[in-house]
């Protein structure tokens, strides 16, 4: 089976990220770079097809250069090898360009299913995995807490308001799956030393069929008019109990919608 | 933020992971074994899970064949999240003296099983209540009885006696009395502690870290000849060559102690707001702390180097014993400037400052003192008369 993960390097979640002030674009270079933490469930739910039924996964990236350090931590969690589409032209790119960058990359390397995490943590669309089996012509399997295969046949449990979906389909197929769906594995000794060894193919827009005007900040279709720095948090409210301080807090959470 | 001049990018991706799977073993966990004086025995298995404590064992029988400047990395980075890597380590480099001395046979029966996690080999009995760091005269005795040895006699500061399936064991087979060379005269076995049962008695020291470390009393205990690790009467030379690896790897967990004394204390000194601005502002708080940071890194690039030359086939005494004396020393001036930090907050144990303070003191003094590597280089390297 050709399993595809899509890793995405993100910010560290506990550095202050930043946008860039020429371009409104996400400043990469100036934090420590880790794996999308919900991109972890997903590796480990690939590697967990792979042991289950054979096969192969490998590792979708599209990031610049630094996104290798996230790359060599997948191998290293024991992914089989892994394509880094990096290039100039798609820095800036939006949501609808990564899916069809993606998508072309997809088609170029085959997979009998691709498996994301339910959304990044920097950027929070959360739409990449609907996109992408749109473009691709293929079922797509959201918020999976459990994922099955059976043949040619996949199952998922699809993460609802009032309970879950039994969703099933006929690969190929996109899944996303939600966090909790597994306890992603740490990265071993033995996975650190073969993942030196194993593949990365570096693919530019041009070798992936990627049309440059389509990609890129300039023809993006979404655009950030404009940001500012978070302000600084507020001082919470204190609230001292003279005998009716459990009605103040149920009316607090009741003010949040929390009861 | 830190470079990693010296390190690889496969070895700064094995200090990440480490430092990953130690952040599952909070502050609380280490506050509460050190309180309870338990063994931290899930930490142990998660590390050994993930292969952590197999580095050193080579590839063919299983292991990761790691280098020891990897089991060095691996230490440091338990030590600098909090916790310790003395419950485990001795079972990543134990094993040492089976693989460089052993035979293929004993090889073969214990180095998968170690890999695989299966046994534990982490009990080193060497010295003695009457011996002390004067390891030639220790007076356990290994008697031969047809195809057995037959030992008796006692040891003390045996650490990890109680969570280990087998145990190294030097004593003598020529009494001290009977041998030219004092050296001579001593042998390596490998008792295995389920056969021995009750012919070995145990007595857990109390101390004020929560190593756990015993005294040993053994009675008749029969050790099969099979089970000897060389040649009969080599052993001191055998435990030598594992001594400069215990002294880098410690070296590493000591630096880690260091560097997270520095850590914290300087977050702290940051926060920690009196007469209205931060106390790191005071001179008087900041450069303690920036002397031991400096300090530290000296002491570790030595441990590189020693690292680097036993990793080359080489044995590098002198690299390695200093290594722990610096490290050694460089960590208690953290400890002291960390605690100095911290006032009166250092003593309180929610702080952990006071806990990895007791454990800084140790290194200075074991698992060799400090004193005995001055005297060691003072003789053995500068050519200076011996002074003990």
């Amino acid at each position: 089976m050709n399993i595809v993960v899509c890793v995405k390097q993100v910010p560290d979640t506990w550095a202050e990220r930043k946008l860039r002030s020429e371009d409104k674009t996400l400043d990469r270079e100036s934090v420590d770079g880790v794996i999308n933490e919900l991109d972890e469930y997903a590796i480990e739910e690939s590697l967990r097809i792979k042991e289950a039924h054979d096969g192969e996964v490998t590792v979708l990236t599209m990031g610049p250069e630094k996104a290798a350090e996230s790359i060599r931590k997948a191998l290293s969690m024991g992914a089989d090898k892994a394509v880094h589409l990096v290039d100039d032209a798609l820095h800036g790119s939006d949501v609808l360009q990564t899916s069809y960058a993606m998508a072309q990359v997809l088609r170029k390397i085959g997979f009998d299913v691709v498996i994301l995490g339910s959304e990044s943590t920097d950027a929070r669309m959360g739409a990449l995995a609907a996109m992408l089996a749109e473009r691709l012509g293929v079922a797509q399997l959201s918020l999976a807490n459990k994922v099955e295969i059976d043949g040619g046949t996949i199952r998922t449990q699809r993460v609802a308001d009032y309970g879950f979906d039994r969703v099933e389909a006929s690969l190929p197929a996109v899944v996303s799956v939600v966090e909790k769906i597994n306890e992603p594995r740490y990265p071993s000794f033995k996975g650190i030393m073969a993942a030196k060894k194993k593949p990365v193919d570096k693919l530019g827009v041009a070798d992936a069929d990627i049309d440059a005007a389509k990609v890129g900040l300039t023809g993006a279709a979404t655009e950030v008019v404009d940001f500012v720095a978070a302000p600084p948090r507020e001082k919470g409210t204190i609230v001292k109990d003279e005998g009716d301080g459990g009605q103040k807090v149920a009316e607090f959470l009741a003010s949040k919608k929390f009861i | 933020m830190e470079m990693h001049a010296e390190l690889t990018p496969e070895q700064v991706a094995i200090k990440e992971a480490v430092a990953e799977l130690c952040a599952d073993f909070p502050d609380e966990y280490w506050r509460e074994r050190d309180a309870k004086l338990e063994y931290p025995q899930e930490f142990v298995d998660a590390l050994a899970e993930a292969g952590w404590l197999s580095v050193l064992i080579p590839e063919e029988y299983g292991g990761g064949g790691g280098t020891v400047a990897d089991a060095s990395i691996i230490l440091e980075a338990i030590n600098r999240s909090g916790g310790s890597g003395v419950p485990a380590h001795a079972q990543m480099y134990t094993m040492g003296t089976v693989l460089r001395h052993g035979s293929e046979e004993q090889k073969q029966r214990l180095l998968p099983r170690i890999a695989s996690n299966d046994i534990r080999l982490q009990a080193f009995g060497v010295t003695e209540p009457d011996a002390g760091s004067d390891t030639t005269r220790i007076r356990t005795f290994a008697a031969r009885d047809g195809d057995e040895y037959v030992v008796n006699g006692s040891k003390i500061w045996t650490s990890r006696f109680q969570h280990s399936d087998y145990m190294l064991l030097l004593c003598r087979t020529t009494r001290y009395e009977d041998v030219e060379k004092k050296t001579d005269g001593l042998s390596v076995l490998l008792v295995d502690l389920r056969e021995a049962g009750d012919s070995i008695k145990f007595r857990q020291i109390r101390t004020m870290t929560s190593h756990e470390t015993n005294e040993l009393f053994f009675e008749d205990v029969r050790v099969p000849v099979s089970n000897r690790i060389g040649e009969e009467g080599k052993g001191f030379r055998y435990i030598l060559s594992g001594m400069n690896v215990e002294r880098i790897l410690v070296a590493s967990e000591v630096l880690g102690d260091g560097f997270w004394f520095v850590d914290r204390a300087s977050a702290y000194a940051r926060e920690r707001v009196v007469f209205g601005r931060p106390i790191g502002m005071n001179q008087g708080v900041q450069f303690p702390l920036a002397q031991a940071y400096a300090q530290l890194h000296a002491a570790s690039l030595v441990r590189w180097q020693a690292a680097a030359l036993f990793d080359s086939g080489k044995q590098p005494g002198f690299e390695a014993n200093s290594a722990k004396l610096l490290a050694s020393q460089a960590t208690w001036a953290a400890a002291n400037a960390a605690m100095d930090t911290f006032g009166g907050y250092g003593v309180a144990e929610e702080f952990d400052i006071e806990r990895k303070f007791r454990e800084a003191r140790l290194p200075l003094i074991a698992p060799v003192n400090n004193n005995l590597i001055l005297a060691y280089i003072g003789h053995q390297v500068l050519g200076m008369p011996k002074s003990y």
